[in-house]
């Protein structure tokens, strides 16, 4: 039987949609119910839907043996999981936007608001700015508005949340998309099914291609 | 007397392996709790995770709380032709925890053969290790790889030191994609693109891996320790353990200290490696010596996360007596149930939090 953790939400649906055409279809997972694992034996799945920024604690802590993780999660959080996949889909990228007048001028620490204060510091030390870091947890855009921030460090789909809100791009710091990810003791006690499992959802992957 | 429901499984675990450790000819070696933060500041890189917790001694010097062993075992030995130290120990060390980022207490036990060693050590030790791991569960993996063969066919990849460190971390994820992603980026193709994706998907028997390894295999570098790393396994074939042994190149170590085989050991039920290990030459050249070196370390602090541990009842016997009941006849009741190969808690009240498998109201009942 492989555990696998799902992220809940849109992303997530795409993603079981894959495992479903790969051959894993779980058809109680799309009943109208309360529960939260879904199991089909025959199969040897066990799906269950958990808070997208927590699919890389379960899977790297063992109580999933796989899950799909979006790379910002992964980048910010460093899980220590193997990384199998790049399922190519819920791709954006993680990006640096300002206010549209915005200029630095290097002359102070840069005000930087974001929900990824380690992807943040790692970029901006790459780069060697000084910065001085403001974590939130939602709602980013209206930090630079309110002049609580310079910048936002954030992920950017289509960018209309930006723009409606007088924001842009000036940097991107990553390209990022839902990858599929395992545990590395999993990875060892249960390598042909998850081998097979990669194969079959690595064939969906180059069928979107 | 002690029995196996006393013990904890790490204790159990402590006192297996230490017979198993003497068995093959390994002494114990005892460690003081504090040692000099200078021996670990010099090393710092080879640590995992790199802060220590230090304290000023009375006269001012600066002491840590060891966050490891190896360092102390070299300091104690002396090279020679033909000298050999093969010591064991267990102890708790202090390191911040990769998860939590806190401080953590860490049980360990384990074995380094230092001096004059040839591959019947190199082979002993991982062949202790897989005994090991054995005795501790019989449903293990032991993944084996070779820091010298890794950083032979990195050469043919890039010289870039960024590069490099930027690839083994991609290949200790398995993540081919990004891998080959940054080898289009730095125009890495043909061989060096073959290596990489290699690298980053070889797993398995070592029979099938060895002999993909072995067309790949050409420059001196390369043979050699591909030479070696078939000998251990060759000889690993003879025992019980090889259906468990797998070469698997996303076991990396730091390639400033470990240059030989490596492993590392893991248990069904538990999420990360239990046992870890290699050869590590580079650092007894760091530390001033010539001979060379390989041991490794379990995490008994690990085998919690193993669900058998958990018991059924607290007690055996819950004893209930009132105020009335004479104390001498609660001391000798406790007596005779002890005398009977139970465990007993004697209270004036049913306790709340005890769970117990039989219950003895001493003023209605005999025992």
């Amino acid at each position: 039987m492989i555990n696998i953790a799902l992220p809940k939400g849109r992303l997530g649906e795409k993603v079981y949609a894959m495992f479903e055409a790969a051959g894993y279809e779980c058809p109680s997972i799309k009943e109208a119910s309360r529960k939260l694992i879904f199991e089909n034996e025959a199969k040897g799945v066990r799906y269950f839907w958990v808070k997208p920024s927590d699919v890389s604690i379960y899977v790297e802590r063992g109580a999933a043996d796989i899950g799909v993780a979006g790379k910002d999660i992964l980048l910010e959080y460093s899980p220590d999981v193997y990384e199998l996949l790049d399922l190519d889909i819920g791709k954006c990228r993680m990006a640096v936007a300002a206010k549209k007048e915005f200029y630095d001028d290097n002359q102070r620490a840069l005000k930087v608001a974001t929900k990824f204060p380690n992807i943040a510091s790692k970029y901006y030390s790459s780069i060697c700015r000084e910065i001085d870091i403001i974590k939130l947890n939602g709602s980013i855009e209206i930090a630079p508005i309110l002049s609580l921030s310079d910048v936002i460090v954030d992920i950017v789909e289509t960018g209309s949340t930006l723009r409606e809100n007088n924001l842009e791009v000036i940097d991107t710091i990553v390209p990022i998309s839902a990858r599929l990810i395992a545990n590395k003791a999993s990875f060892k006690f249960k390598t042909a099914d998850i081998e097979r499992l990669v194969e079959s959802i690595k064939a969906q992957v180059n069928r979107n291609d | 007397m002690i029995g196996d429901k006393i013990l904890k499984s790490e204790e159990r675990a402590v006192y297996t392996l230490r017979s198993l450790f003497k068995h093959y000819g390994y002494l114990p070696f005892k460690m003081s709790k504090f040692e000099e933060y200078d021996l670990y500041v010099r090393n710092k890189d080879f640590l995992i995770g790199d802060s220590v917790i230090t304290f000023n001694d009375t006269n001012g010097r600066l002491l840590a709380l060891k966050p490891d062993v190896t360092l102390s075992i070299i300091k104690n030995t002396v090279d020679g032709v033909g000298v050999k130290h093969k010591v064991y120990y267990d102890e708790n060390v202090y390191r911040v925890s990769a998860k939590t980022h806190r401080f953590k207490e860490i049980m360990q036990t384990g074995v380094e053969c230092i001096g004059d060693i040839d591959l019947t050590d190199v082979y002993e030790v991982v062949y202790l290790a897989a005994k090991s791991l054995d005795t501790v569960s019989a449903d293990f993996a032991l993944d084996l790889s070779h820091m010298g063969l890794f950083s032979a066919l990195l050469d043919e990849v890039s010289t870039d030191k960024l590069v490099r460190a930027e690839l083994t971390r991609l290949i200790s994820r398995k993540s081919t994609h990004e891998a080959r992603a940054l080898c289009e980026k730095y125009g890495i193709e043909g061989r060096g693109l073959e290596i990489t994706t290699a690298l980053s998907t070889l797993y398995g028997e070592p029979d099938r891996v060895l002999e993909i390894l072995g067309d790949m295999c050409v420059s001196d570098a390369e043979r050699d320790a591909l030479d070696e790393l078939a000998a251990v396994c060759r000889l690993l074939s003879y025992t019980d353990y090889y259906g468990r042994i797998k070469l698997d190149f996303s076991v990396v170590s730091d390639m400033r200290y470990y240059d030989g085989i490596i492993f590392k050991g893991f248990l069904n039920g538990i999420p990360e490696a239990i046992l870890s290990g290699g050869e590590y030459d580079p650092l007894m050249r760091r530390m001033g010596r010539q001979s060379g070196a390989i041991g490794f370390a379990l995490y008994l602090d690990l085998l919690e996360e193993l669900k058998g541990d958990a018991r059924e009842y607290d007690v055996d016997c819950l004893l209930i007596y009132s105020e009335k009941t004479e104390a001498e006849k609660v001391a000798s009741a406790k007596e005779k149930i002890i005398a009977l190969g139970e465990s007993v808690y004697a209270s004036r009240v049913i306790p709340e939090k005890i769970r117990y498998k039989r219950i003895v109201m001493l003023d209605k009942e005999e025992i």
